[in-house]
């Protein structure tokens, strides 16, 4: 089988092991998060977290730190104050969004403008690399993605009340702060940590593509969770696998996957729905 | 010691007041029907109730060591989105976090007590239902049955009838005063139906955008705001 002898061909390589590890992980966790943003319309936070991630990125490279030690609690950071603004009445959730986010891109192109020689690939930030990975990154993805998730699963009754009904939530006595807060907490682990694989600019796909294709086939919350997971991870390796087979962009890749699948189930579930009419 | 002690509140909506002089108090076992015409502040205050919106002026206080975790809350309209891709069960269990708390998952009471709130409300056979697909009563009694989820020592209830058919409200009011009657718990009601509102309830808030009457529902009927409204029945 050509397929099988792509695969096994693939995963003799360090890093393709190393980027495909890391890239599961994060797709789990970002179709995960994806259900509650993707309903609670906060999809567009991942977009301006990932491009204050890009701003991060850059400045690291041109003072000479671990990209991911500085891109971290910067995100956090932002995450907090995108919510934050989100509340706040004077400006309104997706200006807010829209201007962190174009500030972010703004800083690190200027960062990079008045650093001469640096050895930063723009296009890598911005569109993903697979060599990006080292050792020790592998082993922080992994331990990072497995605290979104263990997180994710034990508040889970949470998110989803939260989610599905903010203010009985609250009047009900439960912290509806504390649990917004942790869900952008963990959006921002999962952008980053994605980031430099998938790219600064496509790293949000993969917290709203699974999540939709979902919501098209299944009617009940956990079930668009679970489904939402599966298609993630389903998605993020098959994407890789083509990439690697025809020499494609990984990142692109897994998002053109994820557009065909939900291409799809839109049109099934249109076609399935017209038919019982 | 009373609940709940409302002293001298108003409510705004950025400075402008549309509910104002609330003085009444709630206690064990207590049933209070708030009536009053469209837009005349009983959902407003309801969300003071809740502590969802802060009084302008005067206090609301809590006694009896009255958590938030121990009340049940019916909204008139749900703040949720009508789309929402959840089963019915979901919806009513989720009733049970206030009380579940931090602790992972639900316990196997948790998911007792919700499957008993659906069989008292005949919703056990739309268990596994979409909620987006059924019927506006249907969804009524789904969130009701949520509500008594939550419910330890007071359930409100915004316009719960409203949208429910003859049969079923009456069904509702009995299950409701069974409640009260069983396990003492306080119910605060906004009725539209100020008869059934009279019949079953202790006391009566009228709301005029501001208090008009607060007592026992038998000195409301005899009074003169109560004989008026009684008359009119359907009021707007
Ligand atoms: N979110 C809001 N912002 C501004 N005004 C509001 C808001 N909600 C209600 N109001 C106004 O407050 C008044 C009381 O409303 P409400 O408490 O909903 O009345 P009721 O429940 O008695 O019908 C109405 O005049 C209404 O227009
Ligand atoms: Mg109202």
């Amino acid at each position: 089988m050509q397929i099988f002898e792509t695969i096994g061909e693939m995963l003799s390589f360090t890093f393709m092991i190393r980027a495909i590890v890391v890239g599961l992980l994060v797709s789990l966790c970002a179709a995960l998060l994806g259900v509650s943003l993707v309903l609670k319309r906060y999809a567009m936070i991942g977009t301006g977290l990932s491009n204050v991630g890009f701003a991060a990125m850059v400045i690291a490279g041109v003072i000479d730190v671990a990209p991911l030690a500085l891109s971290i609690p910067v995100v956090v950071v932002t995450a907090f104050l995108l919510l934050r603004m989100n509340e706040s009445s004077k400006i309104k959730g997706d200006s807010a969004v829209a201007l962190i986010s174009t500030s972010g891109l703004a800083v690190g192109v200027i960062v990079m403008g008045v650093t001469t020689g640096i050895t930063l690939s723009i296009c890598n930030i911005l569109f993903g690399s697979i060599f990006a990975m080292t050792a020790a990154d592998m082993y922080l993805s992994i331990a990072l993605s497995a605290v979104v998730i263990i997180i994710f699963v034990l508040f889970y009754k949470q998110l989803y009340a939260v989610t599905y009904d903010e203010s009985f939530a609250r009047a009900t006595g439960t912290k509806v702060e504390v649990y917004k807060s942790m869900l952008a907490l963990l959006t921002a682990v999962t952008v980053v940590l994605g980031m430099r694989m998938m790219g600064a600019l496509l790293i949000a796909s993969l917290t709203l593509f699974p999540a939709l294709s979902a919501m098209r086939i299944c009617k009940r919350f956990l079930s668009v969770v679970i489904a939402s997971a599966v298609i993630g991870v389903v998605c993020f390796f098959v994407g890789m696998v083509f990439s690697f087979a025809l020499d494609l962009p990984p990142g692109a890749t897994v998002v053109g996957v994820n557009l065909v699948v939900f291409t799809i189930f839109s049109v099934v579930t249109f076609v399935r729905q017209r038919g019982l009419r | 010691m009373a609940l709940i002690i409302c002293r001298d509140a108003a409510f705004a909506y950025e400075n402008k007041i549309v509910v104002e002089g609330l003085n009444f108090q709630v206690g064990q076992k207590d049933y209070l029907c708030i009536v009053g015409e469209n837009g005349s502040g009983k959902t407003t205050l309801m969300k003071g109730l809740l502590g969802l919106m802060r009084p302008k002026s005067g206090t609301i206080e809590t006694g009896d060591g009255l958590k938030p975790t121990q009340i049940g809350y019916l909204p008139q309209q749900t703040s949720a989105q009508k789309d929402f891709p959840t089963s019915v069960y979901e919806v009513v269990i989720s009733g049970r976090l206030s009380s579940r708390g931090i602790l992972p998952f639900y316990s196997w009471r948790d998911h007792e007590a919700a499957l008993e709130n659906m069989e008292k409300l005949g919703i056990l056979p739309l268990k596994k239902k979409s909620f987006k697909e059924l019927s506006g009563g249907q969804q009524q009694r789904v969130l009701l049955a949520r509500a008594l989820c939550a419910t330890k020592k007071v359930l409100l209830l915004d316009e719960p009838v409203s949208g429910l058919d003859p049969v079923v409200t009456a069904e509702f009011y009995h299950t409701i005063e069974a409640l009260r009657r069983e396990t003492g718990i306080a119910i605060i009601m906004i009725s539209h139906d100020v008869r059934s509102g009279v019949e079953y309830a202790t006391s009566i808030l009228h709301l005029q955008n501001r208090q008009v009457f607060f007592g026992p529902a038998d000195e409301y009927k005899e009074s003169d705001v109560g004989r008026y409204f009684l008359r009119g029945g359907e009021f707007r």
